[in-house]
Order: C-alpha cells, then sequence, then structure tokens
C-alpha cells in the first residue's frame, strides 16, 4: 500500500466486478490516439498477414464480410486508467484468419492506416482472445474508434487493440512498436499492471 | 533472447504540495516538491495516485505544466464532475500534504527544445496545460521558434493562465496567441461566440508548406475536429500530434 493522502477517502467502495490494479470504471468511451483519424475508403481497405518469409495473405473488405464471425463481450481496460466493463463487439477471430497461413514466428507487430504499430506474442492473438472488430454495440465501427476495422485484444491494455488495424507481420523478434517505443511496456498485462517499461 | 537495454523501473515518488494557484474556479495548479524528480520534456505527464487510510487507492494522469524546476513539478487540474481524484486535488489538497507521483510519462506529444521547425498549438479548454508547458520551455530555453497558440474557452473566464498568457504575447517574441470563445466573448470583441472551424485554423495557423509540427489538445470532439481541419488543410497527417482527454476523468 502506499503512503497514505490525508483526507482522501475517494468514492464509496465498488461492490461489482474487480478491476486491475490502478483502473476506474467507466461508462462512457473515451478515444486515445496520437494523431488525426486516418480515413480510410472501403473499396481500398485491406488487411494483409505477412509471414516472417514474406509471404502475403490479404483480405479486401468483401473476404472479411464473407468470413464467420464471433460476437464476444468482453471487459477493455485502458492504460489511462479507465475500465468498461461487457463490451459487445463482431469480428473476425484471428484463429479463422490464421488457419491457412504457415509460420513459425513467435511474434507480431500489428500495422495501421495512419502508421500507428503496437507488438505483441504471436500466442496472444491466438485461441479465441483476438479479433479484427469491424462493430460495436451493434453499430459500425466509428472511426474515432478505430472503424472500419480495429483489433481486439482485450486481455491486454487497450493500446494493444490497434485501431484503423491494416495487417499483421509475424516475426522471429519482438520489434516494439509505437507506444512500446515510448517508453510503454512490451507486454501491456492490466492484471499485472504492466504500464510502463519495466513494471 | 537479447533485448536491447530497458530503461529504469518508473518508480513512485512522494511529492509534497509547496503552493496552489487558482487558474479558474475549478482549476487549480499544484506546484509539487518531489525529491530526486528526473525532469521531463513539455508535453509530458505524471501518474498521480492517492490512497485513502483504508488502503483503498485511485490513479489518473495529469500533464505537466511546467518546465521542471529540479525538484518542483507543476500540474494543472481541472475539476470534473463526480471526480473523486480531481474533486480532491483541487479542493482538499492542502499545502505540505503528500502525493505519489510516477513519471514522467509519455514520448510522442512532446516538444523538443533543440527543435527548427515552426510550430502550432491548439487548445481546446483544459488542453492547454501540455502546451503552456511547451510556451514556458520555449522561453525558458531561449528558443526562437515561432509558436502560435490557438486557445478555444467557453467563456473569457475559463482562460488558465490568462495575465501570464497576455504578457507572454506581449513580451515572448515570436509568440502568437488567439482566442476563440464559444459561449461568451470579452466585450469589445470583434466575433460573436463561434467555435473552431477552417477559417480560424487557416487564419491563425501556420501555411502547410513550412511543415510546422502541429500539437491538438483538448477534448475528443475538439481534437478530432482540429485535426480533421489540418489535414484537409494539407498538414501531413504525421506531424499533427494528439492528446485527447476523454468524457470521463478523475
Amino acid at each position: 500500500m502506499g503512503i497514505v493522502t490525508p483526507g482522501f477517502r475517494g468514492r464509496p467502495r465498488p461492490s461489482g466486478p474487480e478491476l486491475p490494479p490502478g483502473q476506474y470504471l467507466t461508462e462512457d468511451f473515451p478515444v486515445l490516439s496520437a494523431g488525426p483519424t486516418p480515413r480510410v475508403p472501403m473499396d481500398r481497405w485491406e488487411f494483409v498477414i505477412t509471414t516472417e518469409t514474406s509471404r502475403e495473405h490479404r483480405w479486401s473488405w468483401t473476404d472479411l464480410m464473407a468470413l464467420p464471425s464471433d460476437t464476444p463481450t468482453v471487459d477493455i481496460h485502458c492504460v489511462t486508467k479507465w475500465s468498461k466493463l461487457g463490451t459487445t463487439w463482431q469480428g473476425v477471430s484471428l484463429d479463422t484468419l490464421m488457419s491457412d497461413v504457415d509460420t513459425a514466428a513467435d511474434y507480431a507487430l500489428v500495422h495501421s492506416y495512419g502508421g500507428y504499430t503496437t507488438n505483441l506474442p504471436l500466442s496472444d492473438l491466438l485461441d479465441g482472445r483476438a479479433w479484427v472488430a469491424y462493430r460495436f454495440d451493434g453499430d459500425d465501427l466509428h472511426p474515432e474508434h478505430g472503424g472500419p476495422a480495429r483489433l481486439l485484444v482485450p486481455h491486454l491494455y487497450f493500446w494493444k487493440s490497434a485501431k484503423w488495424v491494416r495487417g499483421i507481420q509475424l516475426r522471429f523478434d519482438d520489434e516494439p512498436g509505437f507506444w512500446e517505443s515510448a517508453g510503454y511496456h512490451d507486454y501491456g498485462d492490466p492484471w499485472r499492471e504492466q504500464r510502463y517499461q519495466g513494471d | 533472447m537479447a533485448r536491447a537495454a530497458v530503461p529504469g523501473r518508473l518508480s513512485w515518488r512522494v511529492g509534497r504540495l509547496a503552493e496552489a494557484r487558482q487558474e479558474t474556479p475549478t482549476a487549480r495548479t499544484l506546484v509539487l516538491d518531489v525529491p530526486g524528480w528526473p525532469g521531463h520534456l513539455p508535453g509530458q505527464h505524471v501518474d498521480v495516485r492517492l490512497t485513502a487510510e483504508d488502503g483503498y487507492s485511485a490513479q489518473r494522469s495529469y500533464s505537466l505544466a511546467a518546465p521542471a524546476e529540479g525538484g518542483r513539478v507543476e500540474l494543472t487540474v481541472q475539476s470534473v464532475p463526480e471526480g473523486e481524484v480531481s474533486a480532491y486535488l483541487t479542493g482538499v489538497y492542502s499545502t505540505g500534504d503528500p502525493v505519489e507521483l510516477r513519471g514522467p510519462v509519455g514520448g510522442w506529444f512532446v516538444w523538443r527544445p533543440a527543435g527548427t521547425q515552426p510550430v502550432l498549438l491548439v487548445a481546446g479548454g483544459s488542453g492547454i496545460v501540455p502546451l503552456m508547458a511547451m510556451i514556458r520551455s520555449r522561453r525558458a530555453a531561449g528558443s526562437r521558434v515561432p509558436f502560435r497558440l490557438i486557445y478555444s474557452v467557453r467563456t473569457p473566464g475559463d482562460v488558465y493562465y490568462a495575465d501570464e498568457l497576455r504578457r507572454r504575447a506581449r513580451d515572448d517574441a515570436g509568440l502568437d496567441v488567439t482566442f476563440v470563445y464559444t459561449r461568451a466573448v470579452p466585450e469589445g470583441w470583434p466575433h460573436p461566440p463561434r467555435r473552431i472551424g477552417v477559417t480560424v485554423v487557416n487564419t491563425n495557423g501556420w501555411p502547410p508548406a513550412l511543415t510546422p509540427d502541429c500539437y491538438v489538445c483538448g477534448p475528443t470532439g475538439f481534437v478530432e475536429t482540429v485535426a480533421d481541419i489540418l489535414v484537409a488543410l494539407g498538414h501531413d497527417p504525421r506531424r499533427v500530434r494528439t492528446e485527447r482527454f476523454g468524457p470521463t476523468g478523475g
């Protein structure tokens, strides 16, 4: 426990589900991004998985829509301290997208329209834990929240759930992404409060 | 696997309130003494942690409002409705009291005093805080890089750092300050209240050909609007850095 701040009592203690350390509950959906919101014409949108041998697997928007989708309901945790519980999405599981991809890579570097990147172990994208999501709460995903499609990896801090996702590069090494190069944690497990490098 | 050197852990430090200033009826600047503070760049923020006697703790992030002076750091905190942390920091927190801080955090929304590009700062409401740190750092570093600030507020009474901004606009060579009032204007102001739009940004910003570095900070809707305007005017999206304050906070 930290030092006591005189006179600080805080909110009435939440009685609901436990949050990761240092997080607070919000009902809103705050936006966090580093630059302008990119606008991607749907007829030019594509999602590309590139293997460590430079083999490319491509999906157009039409291809993506033709794949079976899931509607996961998940809790999300942003490194800026808010958590939002029970959010419902629609998207294509990475298991589906990876089913024909032959790879021995251990890591993934995710790329977005607009230049954003984020890194994570490939295993965190598999086994029903990650999606390319295109609907939120029954609506098309709004551009400021990453539409037309974003990665959804809810078990890690939300900066790993790259907005405006355009592809995943599979790698043998763990190349730091945008925030990871700016002092944020390489893995980012909210339950272990891995916010910054060294946490 | 071999790894590059990992920077040291950001550890929690204890800061004590040395001085406080009321900026508006709902915003308060806190000057903290933080022994061992490692320094920071303008635009970076800190995490603040408050702990109650029963062990309950709450953390929030706040932008640093000024360059570090040794172990002195400045934050400006806007009180938000139902904000358990901001209500404490703006209303209860007293001189000499401890809080825990760690940082500095963030390496993207920063201005480096060695920079040579013209700078456009666009603030909405409390989004002025990290931009004020840049304005203060520019002067402290003796930089002659031209700065333009467009600062949108609801009413004249909502302006943070009002006297200092007026003085700097007069005395800091190469700093231009433009105010946009959205609900009420000062007496004799040439426009009725208005929202920021293409005309204001085009007239009071920089031409894209000068490849200025643009920093936009404020509530989400404001930042979305201004960033879209800058891109539409021809600014390179990679030179438009944004920081958004969500509709909730603490």
